[in-house]
């Protein structure tokens, strides 16, 4: 019985193998044309995406420039010296 | 016995980033100081579960991201910002105006999802690495690192609408013409 599994999948397989298109991509790592076409767009992209973090840490660093506020100071120093066990 | 006061300046020094995150979280500078106060009267009253040596951004970041979103889960209709408002706050820092580019910036961050702003900003700003980032956020790292993905993805989408005529090829291109054109 194992045989003729053996049998029906190997005849499966080579009917399957007439349809090429149905291979996964994957199958194959040298076939990806779908990765590299995209390049141009990546390219685009980090163009993009350097002007994303630069913008990102300008405004973060906006408010770390600021420095800590007076009654914040106040608050830890406060703190700090009293209590504690 | 009183605080190290090394422990103390590592707490000082943490309170700036402490801040900008707080805005980010809160899009309001008022609600973010109270943020942070309670963060630091959090912190400092359990200063002793912080094991000196590790993390003390990461630790103070936990606490702050812990406090706001407990708050969250009680006020989310007033900070959800489905209008826009957390973008109309950061617009309004007089220090800010007059920056077309990076009021288009704040716009199209303010239209991300909060999770992904948040992981944005601690990985694109306060430069906490994937690992911290995911410890704060109390996630997986992979969640972290798919949450920053699609911020920077949604962003580029959201920037490179206007960024298209800002410093595309048509602008030079233009303004080839223009100045070709007057002589």
């Amino acid at each position: 019985m194992g045989e003729r599994e053996k049998d029906d999948d190997m005849k499966h397989r080579q009917t399957k193998l007439e349809p090429v298109a149905e291979k996964p991509e994957t199958e194959n790592p040298m076939a990806r044309p779908a990765a590299t076409a995209h390049k141009p767009e990546a390219r685009l992209g980090r163009e993009v995406q350097a002007r994303i973090g630069q913008q990102l840490r300008s405004m973060y660093n906006d408010v770390v420039s600021q420095g800590v506020p007076e009654h914040l100071a106040d608050l830890v120093r406060r703190l700090s010296d009293q209590e504690q066990d | 016995m009183k605080l190290d006061p090394a422990i103390r300046d590592q707490v000082l020094a943490t309170v700036p980033s402490l801040r900008a995150f707080a805005i980010s979280l809160c899009g309001n500078i008022d609600r973010a100081d109270d943020l942070v106060q309670e963060t630091l009267l959090r912190a400092l009253a359990h200063i002793d579960s912080f094991q000196p040596g590790t993390n003390m951004p990461a630790w103070l970041f936990t606490i702050l991201r812990n406090l706001f979103r407990s708050e969250y889960r009680k006020r989310r209709r007033e900070v959800e910002d489905p209008d826009g408002r957390y973008a109309d706050t950061l617009k309004s820092h007089p220090e800010q105006t007059g920056r077309v580019e990076f009021e288009e910036f704040r716009t199209a961050l303010a239209k991300l999802p909060s999770d992904q702003r948040e992981a944005l900003i601690l990985v694109g700003a306060s430069g906490f690495s994937y690992d911290d980032a995911a410890a704060i956020c109390g996630c997986a790292v992979g969640t972290i690192k798919s949450r920053v993905n699609r911020a920077r993805t949604r962003l580029a989408d959201l920037l490179a609408i206007d960024s298209v005529d800002d410093f595309g090829p048509d602008r030079a291109t233009r303004a080839v013409f223009a100045g070709g054109g007057r002589s």
